[in-house]
């Protein structure tokens, strides 16, 4: 195992930005994540493999299935991981404030 | 600029809280949670349009939202039911996105006046579990990093 991966290394390829993608939002197993992809399987396995490495990955055994699941806690590390979810509230929130100023001038 | 909205949340915790101080009356501030015409507005962005398909604003009342693409699809929609409705002081409701792998969420709104013309509103949200809080926080991220490094791309190829 190389241990000098980074996450940082992790997240430059796009397939393995895609991976962390489907995988934010459903635990998925190895096939079900390659189903989505025309990358030959062990290209894909491949990628699992460095995205585990790292850590942004986790994986869980349920009987003969492999599930994956993204490891928030690691992909705190990544940059400002709470940020565009923040930036979503604020948004909406500013928006809040100008309609309800518009609101309150009539 | 730097975002106004405050959000806190605790390593290894199934729960958050968002805070943000608003420039409006108290009234107003729940006013804008309590009239689906106004929900609808500021629940709305330039890549969705929200609208409110059912809203009881009152105890053992429910509310179904639906988020639409600029095409007319169904992006997604969303559910609850409301346990108690204080004006100008508190909703305490359930938040479900329906279809979604996220559970349900319980969410309880303070508001609170601070001056004649300011208020501020907390939210506290309980998740199912850390994992699925960890795992709703983590989609806003990942869609994000996916935006940027394809606008990145795009940069990219108009210099080929």
């Amino acid at each position: 195992m190389n241990l000098r991966r980074d996450v940082f290394q992790a997240i430059a390829d796009p397939t393995r930005r895609a991976i962390l993608l489907l995988v934010a939002s459903h635990t998925m197993t190895a096939g079900a994540i390659a189903s989505n992809f025309d990358t030959a399987r062990p290209t894909v396995s491949k990628h699992l493999q460095i995205l585990t490495e790292c850590e942004l990955l986790e994986q869980k055994q349920a009987g003969r299935e492999i599930y994956y699941y993204i490891n928030a806690q690691k992909m705190k590390e990544v940059a400002e991981f709470i940020e565009p979810f923040r930036k979503i509230w604020d948004d909406r929130f500013n928006k809040l404030e100008s309609i309800m100023k518009e609101y309150k001038s009539k | 600029m730097e975002l106004k909205t405050k959000i806190d949340a605790e390593a290894g915790k199934q729960d958050l809280l968002i805070t943000r101080e608003f420039d409006l009356p108290v009234e107003l501030l729940f006013k804008a949670h309590a009239e689906p015409d106004i929900i609808a507005q500021w629940m709305s962005n330039p890549h969705t349009t929200a609208k409110v398909l059912k809203f009881e604003g009152k105890k053992h009342g429910s509310y179904q939202l639906e988020s639409t693409d600029a095409h007319g699809n169904v992006v997604f929609r969303s559910n609850g039911v409301i346990h108690e409705f204080i004006p100008d002081q508190k909703i305490t409701r359930t938040f479900e996105m329906e279809n979604a792998p996220f559970g349900v969420q319980l969410e309880v709104y303070e508001f609170e006046q601070l001056t004649e013309g300011t208020s501020k509103l907390d939210i506290h949200v309980i998740y199912e579990s850390g994992a699925k809080r960890d795992q709703l926080l983590a989609l806003p991220f990942a869609q994000g990093l996916n935006m940027a490094h394809n606008r990145i791309q795009e940069i990219l190829n108009t210099l080929k």
